[in-house]
């Protein structure tokens, strides 16, 4: 193991592993005052509370999830041909797609959707699942059509034109050629579109309206209201994708199957 | 198979025009080269071809057929690139079988004839193997056997020899034409290598700068080429002014007997080619001139001279049955025979 890694791993304890301690204990705690440095008692109400069909959690749980799963999906259908277009061709107003492409990502999201809430009142998409879908997509287009673009730069497009001399139709290159080539670069952008829609607070709160409930909103009024127990159990709940994205990520980036440099050394 | 024409092609990216106008016809079962020096726009030409690029004018006909709205993936061309390309997540198998698989032929005939190719290529029991795992021969062994089973009427080769190193380059430049002998498929390939062109091709065409400069079996280009540059262009040449005069060309040396001068009239200036290996030391019947040697060098196999002609310096190739042991600074009788002068 190198310096670095070592480094790198000191790094990944120290600011991940180490906050989430707490947060575990407390998930477990029963009664836990100042100044004992351990709960006095240990119990298992707030996950109780958790999996509970009346607390609202595992609605707002599946609200979570199906509003980044959409986000990712969406996100993937704008910016992966997009990516393609900046990252490989050259073409006449070039700039000014990438500007307006990148645009969202620049100016604050919040002056935005202070806007776009009066259309989406307008067109009756405030406090809908829709809605919230809508404006999660503000920030995470703008970063997959970047990270695809970068993807797709490192792809040399000799690979198509060869598909295509072979006989391949362009959906085909496309998919027999093109994609295993990007497709590590792509998961590990969805992954992070993923999560950038899972942690989104202000933006839902906005056009959600409070209706739409997930699982940041909740984990927010029960801080407010102090009840450690219960932030610590939704905590780690909250954190578990993230977790996973970590893992799979660091896969993904790494030994042989990284695919972020296109068809590098063949 | 099919012939292959192109009438007045051009294509330019921005401003910088990389063919120009170009007329090319080449006939079924032809191995031809197009010869250039890099970035003379030979590899866009073959790109033409096969459909990967649009000209900006010009037709490209298959037969009596144009092609210049047909997709590359319906053409009967397939172009095998420079640097081979493999599908790396692919294997050897896998790379090979690809047109077919696009083409939806049935799985059996598939095995069959990647089976059989992967014998004519020499790589029988390595289908199994990833193009990581391929030496530099092999990749392009499997670059060409991809194109090859697909039975092209038309196999465009971009640099097929470039990357491979000299024993190499013998053993894939014997798999070209044997496929081509084999397959009596219409192959175009590009080189900027004119010994490599000589060695495969029927017929070479020569391109400097997007433009055809001659476009003839390979004889001519040493015999008869059409200009100063592409002569130069193979092989060591000796040049000098003159002017046809009746069945001779004046020059400041003398009057040069060649049979040529019948074709032109006379009182055009004309620039005297011959090869240094045509020039006879010695006295002979007709074009003998006593020239001045400025230098000699034994080169075991030859000798060559350096001699003055008039205002130039010119090379003569002296071989071993010949010698006349000339020494440098003596002048000499050089003799250049009337049928090995070539005017341009």
């Amino acid at each position: 193991m190198t310096v670095l890694k070592r480094i790198i791993l000191l790094g990944l304890v120290i600011g991940v592993i180490l906050p989430m301690i707490p947060l575990f204990v407390w998930a477990f705690s029963g009664s836990w005052f100042y100044p004992s440095l351990l709960p006095q008692s240990l119990s298992l109400r707030s996950w109780s509370y958790v999996f509970h069909p009346g607390s609202r959690i595992l609605e707002a749980l599946f609200n979570s999830f199906f509003i980044a799963a959409s986000v990712t999906i969406l996100s993937l259908i704008v910016g992966v041909p997009a990516g393609k277009a900046i990252g490989m061709y050259r073409f006449k107003g070039k700039t000014i797609v990438e500007i307006i492409l990148l645009s969202p990502a620049l100016i604050p999201s919040m002056t935005v959707t202070m806007g776009m809430q009066v259309l989406f009142i307008r067109y009756g998409l405030s406090e809908t699942l829709m809605g919230v879908i809508l404006v999660h997509l503000i920030p995470t287009i703008p970063y997959m059509t970047v990270s695809m673009s970068a993807v797709f730069s490192h792809f040399d497009i000799s690979f198509e034109e060869q598909a295509r001399s072979l006989g391949a139709k362009s959906l085909s290159t496309f998919r027999h050629v093109t994609l295993p080539a990007v497709f590590p670069g792509m998961v590990v952008g969805a992954m992070f579109s993923f999560l950038i829609s899972w942690g989104q607070y202000v933006l839902t709160l906005m056009v959600g309206g409070g209706r739409i409930v997930t699982l940041p909103l909740l984990l927010y009024s029960f801080a407010v209201s102090g009840d450690n127990s219960l932030v610590g159990a939704l905590s780690l709940v909250f954190i578990i994708p993230s977790l996973v994205i970590l893992v799979l990520s660091s896969r993904f980036l790494t030994g042989e199957s990284s695919g972020m440099g296109g068809f590098g050394g063949v | 198979m099919i012939d292959l024409r192109l009438k007045g092609v051009s294509k330019s990216y921005g401003k910088n025009t990389v063919v120009k106008s170009l007329d090319m016809k080449i006939a079924s079962g032809e191995l031809i080269a197009l010869l250039g020096p890099s970035g003379c726009g030979k590899t866009t030409i073959l790109k033409i071809i096969a459909g990967l690029q649009q000209p900006d004018e010009g037709t490209v006909f298959f037969g009596s057929q144009v092609m210049n709205s047909v997709p590359a993936e319906k053409r009967e061309a397939v172009m095998v690139f420079q640097n081979y390309l493999l599908f790396p997540f692919m294997t050897v198998e896998e790379n090979i079988a690809f047109g077919l698989k696009m083409r939806r032929t049935d799985k059996a005939v598939i095995k069959e004839r990647v089976n059989e190719i992967l014998a004519l290529i020499r790589m029988e029991g390595m289908g199994r193997r990833k193009p990581s795992e391929l030496s530099g021969g092999q990749k392009q062994r499997v670059a060409l056997a991809r194109a090859l089973v697909l039975r092209p009427q038309l196999l465009l080769l971009d640099e097929p020899l470039s990357n491979l190193d000299a024993h190499l380059r013998d053993e894939m430049r014997e798999l070209i034409l044997r496929v081509h002998r084999e397959f009596q498929v219409t192959t175009v390939f590009v080189t900027h290598d004119q010994e490599e062109a000589v060695l495969l091709a029927d017929r070479i065409a020569l391109i400097f700068e997007g433009n055809l400069h001659q476009f003839a079996p390979v004889r001519d280009f040493y015999e008869r080429p059409q200009s100063e540059r592409v002569a130069s262009f193979f092989g060591n040449s000796n040049f000098l002014k003159g002017f046809c005069s009746g069945q001779a060309v004046e020059t400041e040396l003398g009057a040069f007997k060649t049979p040529l001068t019948g074709e032109n009239e006379s009182g055009r200036t004309v620039s005297l080619m011959i090869r240094p290996e045509h020039i006879i030391p010695g006295k002979g019947e007709d074009n003998s001139f006593l020239c001045p040697i400025r230098s000699k060098i034994y080169m075991g196999s030859f000798i060559r001279y350096r001699i003055e002609v008039g205002e130039g310096l010119w090379d003569v190739i002296d071989g071993p049955e010949a010698r006349k042991g000339y020494e440098e600074g003596e002048s000499a009788w050089f003799t250049f025979p009337p049928h090995m002068i070539w005017l341009v």
